[in-house]
């Protein structure tokens, strides 16, 4: 099967400093990447420009031949990103936060909600939660409406060992249908056959 | 865009007082000026558009810088802006829930305003229509300076040097009508140039905006 994610020679600035120059990667459906290297190596950075959230300073980025920046709305509609913040707002119930993500993606919350073992904790404000249970949470938004791509920044961190297992499931679930996974981390992730990519020396 | 809305409100419910605390500010800053006029229904009539205008508008400025900044601290803008939905639509969407949330609170409390500054009872209908258009403007211009000015530090003491000199003719038509009702004149030709702004606002500020949160 052809590449479907394909970057080309990217580079990337951040407040006038080069993060990184000179990228490229590739990824075919069912495939799964795995970002590593030292703090400011740009791994949060390039996830970012994948996102479509950063232009990048050079380079091509592309989806099935297609440039990702000539059609932002159609990046948008199959990326799912996560950052390093769970984007949670205290005073809404995980029901509800999915709920909204889920008018504006389509999918189901509650299968959301259960996908990482929330359903318990569903009617309670999200301000209660611990910050494994509101990592679970943003964990569980990238479910919704079943896009291609997902782009991950450290997904475990705060994370127990059996959201880990659960967390593993979604992965290997999403993977099965062909859907790509880009992760950036320092902990051990459960994505069996995973490339790596490493990424350069902090400055 | 809907979905924002709505969000935006329920976010709104669930911290009223937020909302309250402009209705309020509005309120006392109508309160302060018979204590500093002096109690003459004359002098404070003369005054009252002018002073309903400004503490409104004054008001309505209050959540504005927490617009977009509550938004990218937790990290939902990132989402928000990844969805494919359009920046100026969820610009917009914003605009409209602030109007709803701080705008709409206000004009229910202009009468009590209004009977504060000794404005005569003719003028209240229309001012509570003014301080409509007037707000509406203001919270699409609001967003627009909220979007240039996030990321900004100090963009709480930015937002206003940078929205309110763009509000000046809107103060000026909407004291404009308020003073024409209230002396039996005519302010439709005032609220029609207030229409007319928001016409104007309402197509370029969220597009603006959104332009502002795409780079920002």
């Amino acid at each position: 099967m052809a590449d479907v994610l394909a970057a080309e020679d990217l580079a990337a600035r951040r407040g006038g400093r080069v993060v990184f120059a000179g990228l490229s990667l590739r990824a075919a459906p069912g495939e799964a990447l795995l970002l590593l290297g030292p703090n400011g190596a740009g791994k949060s950075t390039l996830l970012r420009v994948l996102a479509g959230l950063l232009r990048p300073a050079a380079g091509s980025l592309a989806w099935s031949g297609e440039e990702v920046a000539l059609d932002a709305a159609a990046h948008g509609a199959r990326t799912r990103y996560l950052g390093h913040q769970d984007a949670i707002k205290p005073s809404l119930t995980p029901r509800e936060d999915l709920g909204f993500w889920a008018r504006l993606r389509g999918g189901d919350p509650e299968a959301a909600l259960a996908s990482m073992g929330l359903s318990g904790l569903g009617g309670l404000p999200c301000r209660t939660l611990s910050a494994g249970q509101r990592r679970r949470l943003a964990l569980a938004r990238l479910t919704l409406g079943g896009a291609p791509l997902w782009l991950l920044d450290e997904p475990t961190l705060g994370l127990d060992t059996a959201s880990v297992v659960r967390l593993g499931a979604l992965l290997a679930a999403h993977r099965a249908r062909g859907g790509i996974v880009l992760a950036a981390t320092h902990l051990p992730l459960p994505l069996p056959g995973a490339r790596e990519v490493a990424m350069g020396r902090a400055a | 865009m809907i979905a924002v809305f709505l969000r935006e409100l329920r976010l709104a419910l669930r911290h009223p007082a937020e909302a309250l605390a402009a209705v309020l500010f509005f309120v006392i800053v109508c309160a302060l000026f018979p204590f500093g006029v002096g109690p003459s229904p004359d002098a404070l009539a003369r005054l009252a558009p002018g002073a309903l205008v400004t503490a409104a508008l004054l008001a309505a400025l209050l959540p504005l810088d927490r617009l977009f900044a509550a938004e990218a601290e937790d990290g939902s803008l990132d989402l928000l802006l990844t969805t494919g939905l359009p920046p100026a639509g969820l610009a917009a969407a914003k605009a409209a829930a602030h109007w709803a949330v701080t705008g709409l609170p206000l004009l229910l409390a202009t009468p009590v305003a209004a009977a504060l500054l000794a404005l005569p009872v003719e003028g209240w209908g229309v001012a509570v229509l003014t301080l409509a258009l007037a707000s509406a403007v203001l919270s699409l211009l609001g967003t627009l300076g909220a979007a240039l000015t996030l990321g900004a530090r100090r963009g709480g003491v930015l937002l206003p040097l940078l929205v309110l000199p763009l509000a000046v003719p809107v103060v000026i038509f909407a004291a404009g009508a308020i003073e024409a009702a209230a002396g039996g004149g005519e302010a439709r030709p005032f609220l029609l140039l207030l229409g007319a702004f928001l016409a104007g606002a309402l197509p370029l500020a969220p597009l603006a905006a959104g332009a502002a949160l795409r780079e920002g």
